[in-house]
């Protein structure tokens, strides 16, 4: 490339943040992610057990004809601790919750369940957040109601409040 | 009265930008304009400052008539952050941006005695047009100003996480270092403009790219220590948007520090200083816009508004663009320099430019990434600090082994052995790798090599004032000494703080006792307190290890005006060391403590404010010679 055309390279760059920042103001960022996988069956995947007292969690556990939760959380997770005694209310109620540790120790995971109470039947280990990017979560904690044969109903981003109760138990009594 | 006061001053400053262009820039007027160049500056950089007073004051009685006031302000607030208030909101800090835009201009026609008259006038022009945009930005959409009818009996209050004395001088600090880049700005184009590129440019932009260099450096170290207590999240850098938009006109800067040196010693560069002397003031504009367009999402975000992001980027498009196609068409006329030996310090800085600007380069492919992949494919993603640490982090140490030889190097062709002069720090290096080895063995790579770079670099930063008599050594070269020092300094720190902080989580009752890398830590008590604005439940932490005991009072506080809760860390500061405290929420029959200690994290800071020094010592010695020379040609 001759010199004469290397000066023009700057204003090129700029021109390109130019086109990139005004389309962005023209057309506005929307923070709500809505999961492309609602109303679509989960990926298919099979995670080792994260602690060693309970089994680890495969696709095929979540399609045994019965509406279950799946709550994406973390030992270094500080949200995750506000939404743990809302977790130990919905599993006394009976709803069945299952667990994925994200790139997380086994010894962590163990003590965080002792200290904030443990709701989960099962906990997979996705130490390389492979599951986590493929049921389209983006961090921690996030949970999912999924029906009974595995099909994604509703993906709820953030901890778990008590006012978004009323919602996942609605999620779960349409997805029976 | 006084809000008028200061719109009347902002509008005449406006006119006075808009004579001062036409001046520059229009050949049957510029006869006389070189007499009327000067006093115009001045008077307009006198009327900013006006008008900047005025909107203090509105603030400081908290006159709510005003419509900023009433939006941004409350009387139960602190004097403090009454006074700060000003610049903690969009219109305020616009305010401040110009003014400090035309100080700039006033202090380059007060100062400037090393260029000529024509082309003076010339970045003059250059820099009341950069003016004329934002003073009609500031008077048609957004108006700091403006009257509220009826007035409302009480403001609305401050963000609460703005409500510490970091803010006071945070935003004012990378302000001038932002807007004092607009002189390097300026002189280039002007020296583009009149065909003067030549070392006596360099020597004349120098002094102004330190000065705001300095305040850049300042700014941004006080901004990474005030996110790091204030947060409560125990980092210190986040590779946010905002973060980087500040980072990148340092790195912009510092790139162009070091070019200047070629440019004024040897003359060449002389392409290449022009265009990093546009875009170290190209990335403070295109930072502003980020910041206040919300074009990213960003924690920073205080003052988002798309209109004034299209206004915003309406003027990088012009001013910007105006420039780097100025430079496109001219630089071609641009004779080169001097030529070079590749083992030379034009060799070292050459090499040391690259790696900026490949730094640089990845900052801000990293930050703009989010926006391109969304437009391009609609895939919402974003770049966190595994890519930056990933991809900066290598050429950042790179940076650091060229920093040990670069220095030792002769202008124009390196003959003698430096190995001499290279091998203490090398073996300092070395020692420091093979004893992480022994007793850190599970440190991650990049640390590793962080903390032995760093080692080497203390006694490498030091070398270029080996064998010389210190008392007659220039200021210039210790500036460079202990700027360089800085660098290892902080290099050390965050080594340290990524491989040796530990923590612990644990929701604890009165009486607990917890345990942190090595302090015991003693959860005494939990009280309520009131502030002037805010109530708050505060713990009494009681931490030792083995000698006397640290009292900390990390707070959980509740503000009144807007209504908002935030954690208030509190610190411990020893020899090695911080232990980091937050409280949170009551959980059951505890409550959330998080404790952090990290060694040697406050070497961050410290390496820092040396930096920031060097360039203070540097500066000194520029400008003391400068005057020496002037008065021996007189």
């Amino acid at each position: 490339m001759s010199r004469r055309l290397l000066l023009f390279v700057p204003l090129a760059l700029l021109l390109l943040f130019i086109g990139a920042g005004a389309w962005r103001l023209a057309t506005p960022n929307d923070n709500l992610i809505r999961s492309k996988l609602e109303g679509r069956p989960l990926p298919a995947f099979a995670l080792p057990p994260a602690v060693p007292a309970k089994p680890g969690l495969s696709s095929a556990d979540l399609a045994a004809g019965k509406p279950r939760l799946v709550n994406v959380f973390a030992s270094w997770c500080v949200p995750c601790i506000a939404e743990a005694p809302l977790l130990m209310r919905l599993k006394a109620e009976g709803v069945a919750i299952d667990g994925i540790a994200i790139r997380d120790r086994g010894e962590d995971v163990a003590a965080f369940l002792t200290r904030n109470g443990d709701p989960f039947e099962r906990i997979g280990s996705d130490p390389e957040s492979r599951v986590q990017i493929g049921l389209g979560s983006s961090g921690v904690p996030e949970t999912f109601v999924i029906d009974g044969r595995g099909i994604i109903r509703a993906q709820h981003i953030g901890p778990i409040g008590e006012t978004n109760l009323p919602a996942i138990r609605l999620a779960l009594a349409e997805a029976r | 009265m006084i809000a008028e006061a200061g719109l009347a001053a902002l509008w005449l400053a406006a006119a006075l930008a808009l004579l001062q262009l036409l001046l520059a820039f229009v050949p049957q007027l510029s006869g006389g304009g070189a007499h009327a160049a000067r006093p115009l500056a001045l008077a307009q950089g006198l009327l900013t400052l006006i008008a900047f007073a005025a909107l203090i004051a509105v603030f400081v009685r908290t006159d709510t008539s005003v419509a900023l006031v009433a939006a941004n302000s409350h009387s139960a607030k602190p004097l403090l952050y009454k006074f700060a208030g000003t610049w903690g909101n969009h219109e305020g800090s616009m305010l401040l941006w110009v003014t400090v835009l035309s100080l700039a201009g006033a202090s380059l026609a007060l100062f400037e005695r090393r260029v000529g008259t024509r082309m003076l006038v010339a970045s003059l022009g250059a820099q009341a047009a950069l003016g004329l945009g934002f003073y009609v930005f500031l008077l048609i959409a957004s108006n700091p100003f403006a009257r509220l009818d009826p007035a409302p009996a009480e403001g609305r209050g401050l963000n609460p996480l703005l409500q510490d004395p970091g803010l006071a001088f945070h935003p004012p600090t990378l302000y001038i270092g932002y807007v004092g880049l607009s002189v390097a700005f300026s002189l280039a184009v002007a020296a583009l403009l009149t065909e003067q590129v030549g070392p006596a440019l360099a020597r004349a932009m120098r002094p102004w790219v330190l000065g705001s260099w300095i305040f850049l450096t300042l700014g941004i170290t006080a901004g990474s220590y005030w996110a790091y207590y204030e947060l409560g999240w125990g980092g210190w850098w986040f590779w946010d948007p905002v973060e980087n938009a500040s980072l990148m006109p340092w790195l912009a800067a510092t790139a162009l520090l070091h070019s200047l040196n070629v440019l004024a010693a040897r003359g060449g560069l002389r392409t290449w200083t022009m265009m990093l002397a546009m875009v170290a003031f190209s990335m403070s504009m295109i930072g502003t816009f980020l910041v206040r367009s919300g074009v990213l999402t960003s924690v920073h975000a205080f003052a988002v508004d798309p209109t004034r992001g299209t206004f915003i980027l309406g003027l990088l498009a012009l001013y910007v663009g105006g420039a780097l196609a100025l430079f496109a068409f001219r630089a071609a006329r641009v004779r080169e320099g001097a030529r070079f030996a590749l083992v030379s310090r034009e060799g070292g800085l050459v090499l040391n430019n690259l790696l900026l600007s490949v730094i640089l380069g990845t900052v801000f492919i990293g930050t703009l990434y989010p926006l391109v992949a969304e437009g391009l494919t609609g895939e919402k993603l974003s770049v966190g600090p595994p890519y930056f640490n990933a991809v900066a982090g290598p050429v950042a140490l790179l940076l650091g082994l060229l920093l040990m030889v670069g220095p030792l190097l002769r202008w124009r062709r390196h003959a003698a052995p430096i190995a001499r002069w290279v091998t203490p720090s090398a073996l300092v290096a070395v020692t420091a790798l093979v004893i992480s080895l022994a007793f850190a063995p599970g440190m991650s790579i990049l640390s590793r090599l962080g903390l032995a770079v760093g080692a080497g670099l203390v006694p490498a930063s030091l070398m270029p004032l080996v064998g010389r008599s210190l008392r007659r050594t220039p200021l210039v070269t210790w500036g460079m000494a202990v700027a360089h020092l800085g660098v290892a300094v902080t290099l050390i720190g965050m080594a340290s703080d990524s491989a040796f902080t530990s923590e612990t989580l644990a929701v604890a009752k009165p009486g607990d006792q917890l345990r942190v890398g090595p302090w015991l830590v003693e959860f005494a008590s939990v009280d309520p307190v009131a502030g002037p604005n805010w109530t708050a439940i505060e713990a009494e932490l009681r931490a030792s290890r083995g000698g006397g005991v640290e009292v900390l009072h990390p707070q959980s506080r509740t503000f009144t005006a807007p209504p908002t809760e935030t954690n208030e860390s509190a610190i411990a500061t020893v020899w090695n060391g911080q232990l980091y405290t937050v409280l949170g929420r009551a959980r059951g029959d505890g409550w959330q403590l998080r404790l952090w200690w990290k060694p040697f994290v406050t070497l961050i800071w410290t390496g820092g404010a040396l930096i920031a020094l060097g360039g203070m010592l540097a500066l000194a010695g520029r400008l003391w010679r400068g005057r020496r020379r002037r008065e021996e040609e007189q």
